[in-house]
């Protein structure tokens, strides 16, 4: 059987994942499979899961309204790999504060205990690329699009840091569970997205 | 990847930094068409007050467009209509935690730097407001903060992306309820699209080149974008959308997402018409969805449209042979 990896197409950009995980899987000459998926019967037919960047209220609100938000916790809760970006790292946390605004009140899947700061490092004009390394998974030189970024001050122990930039940390791992501050869906480099199809195969075997 | 077509790489608007050991680069085109496409699939909702905004936000927006008055009451009152109060901006700005669009005159350089200052995420230079040069666009590629423009065809769009435009929206008719215009430049722009890229892929060279004169672009930019079949940057419609089946439509012809102006908060039912807006656009293609959304509002509360015929100003009309 094929592996399944879906990108959760509630808000955000999801045509860009795709052509990123199109080309990681050729590259990568695996058995797998892209979809864009949506509902709950769709999400749970997926061996993996992107959240691509986006608003992350407006895609844990609307998650909530068709049921996708119980599917995914228990999927994700149950071994599911799962790749948050932005947006999307943002909803993998507990928690979420706004550098400006404060605290928030705002529907999160809550698998991860971490301090995270929405639009950590300012508004659009400071949206910034810089390299950054995430030496541990063995990728290197990695170019980094940061867009409104959010970032961790601190997580829990069972929590591998990844990367980071100017001391906050932009990049996490807990078991099946990858977030990233950045956008490896708007570089053409493949490193990030090619690392996840992996990581869906081995979960499945 | 984004498709980068028409992208000037020594553009005033980029800033480098080095920081700790890395270069640090703001204001590219992957920034400023990259946070365009974060917005995919949403909902941006014009609002004049910090309540409004966090309504909007509430609704599940993805950004809110600040305005001194909604384009129906731009319409009615006639005059010259202004980039926002800044006080106003900042607030809102300071009370939601979408990103902040605000509005300036078309070719109005210094409004724009009052809101590339003030930190706007994203200037529309909008037609809504009464036009300040007729004959230029602002260069776009000298900010750092990125623009949205409006077009009404294929050729507007992409003169509006060579001056530096990171994303798109229809004109459609503001102010109006009425979404009769938005449609007619969705289509022509998608029709226009499909004449270039089957020009493109039949190899015929001097047809391209007569598409470029007649589009007043450069040859580049018409080969790179029918190539891609579609325009580089994100294409949004705006202008006369008041219901969720409105938004639901021109999802359906290949909008990537929605602007709303005067249709919620003209509107006596904004928040639940907010709500209902946003749920038609992410599941547009399931009419059971749409059917709901449209449920939630009652028409007896939208906003009276009108009739783009008989209108004494026409809006999408400004700045359109620039």
């Amino acid at each position: 059987m094929s592996t399944k990896i879906g990108i959760l197409a509630i808000q955000g950009d999801v045509a860009e994942n795709v052509s990123s995980l199109v080309a990681s899987i050729a590259d990568l000459n695996q058995d797998a499979t892209v979809h864009v998926v949506k509902t709950p019967e769709e999400i749970s037919a997926m061996d993996g899961l992107v959240i691509p960047g986006g608003e992350s209220t407006t895609i844990g609100q609307l998650s909530l309204v068709n049921g996708s938000q119980k599917v995914i916790k228990q999927k994700v809760e149950s071994g599911m790999p799962v790749l948050g970006i932005c947006a999307g790292m943002v909803l993998l946390a507990s928690n979420a504060t706004d550098r400006v605004v404060g605290k928030m009140d705002q529907p999160l899947f809550d698998f991860l205990d971490i301090e995270l700061e929405r639009n950590s490092f300012g508004r659009q004009r400071e949206s910034f690329e810089a390299k950054i390394s995430m030496d541990s998974i063995g990728i290197s030189n990695y170019h980094g699009v940061f867009i409104r970024a959010p970032a961790i001050s601190s997580t829990s122990d069972d929590i591998e840091v990844l990367a980071r930039f100017n001391e906050k940390i932009v990049a996490i791992k807990k078991g099946n569970i990858i977030g990233t501050s950045f956008h490896p869906e708007l570089t053409d480099d493949l490193a990030v997205h090619k690392y996840f199809v992996n990581l869906v195969k081995e979960s499945k075997n | 990847m984004l498709p980068l077509s028409g992208e000037r790489s020594n553009a005033k608007g980029i800033v480098c930094e080095r920081k700790e050991s890395s270069d640090v680069l703001r204001g590219t085109s992957t920034l400023k068409r990259g946070f365009a496409h974060m917005l995919k699939n949403g909902v941006v909702m014009d609002v004049t007050t910090v309540e409004q905004a966090q309504i909007a936000e509430e609704a599940g927006a993805v950004s809110v467009m600040v305005l001194d008055k909604l384009p129906s009451d731009v319409r009615k009152a006639g005059g010259v209509a202004r980039t926002a109060s800044i006080r106003v901006i900042e607030d809102i700005m300071d009370s939601v935690t979408i990103p902040v669009m605000a509005k300036c005159r078309i070719g109005h350089v210094n409004e724009a730097l009052v809101l590339q200052e003030t930190d706007v995420d994203m200037i529309d230079e909008s037609e809504v407001l009464t036009p300040a040069d007729e004959l230029r666009h602002i260069w776009k590629w000298d900010f750092t903060t990125p623009f949205v423009n409006g077009a009404r065809s294929l050729a507007e769009a992409l003169r509006r992306i060579e001056e530096g435009a990171a994303m798109i929206r229809t004109k459609g008719e503001p102010g109006t309820g009425n979404v009769a215009e938005a449609i007619t430049h969705i289509k022509k722009v998608n029709d226009e699209l499909r004449t270039i890229k089957s020009i493109y892929d039949s190899g015929d060279n001097q047809d391209l080149v007569r598409m470029a004169r007649e589009f007043k672009v450069s040859y580049d930019i018409v080969e790179q974008t029918a190539k891609l079949g579609r325009l580089p940057v994100v294409n949004f419609a705006a202008g006369g959308i008041a219901t969720p089946a409105d938004a639901a439509y021109l999802m359906s012809l290949g909008c990537d997402g929605i602007f709303v102006g005067s249709g919620i908060f003209n509107a006596s039912d904004a928040a639940e018409r907010a709500r209902a807006i946003v749920l038609a656009t992410t599941f547009w293609n399931e009419a059971d969805k749409v059917k709901e959304a449209q449920k939630m509002i009652d028409e007896r509360q939208s906003m009276l449209g009108l009739d783009v015929k008989t209108l004494e100003l026409r809006m999408q009309d400004r700045g359109g042979s620039a």
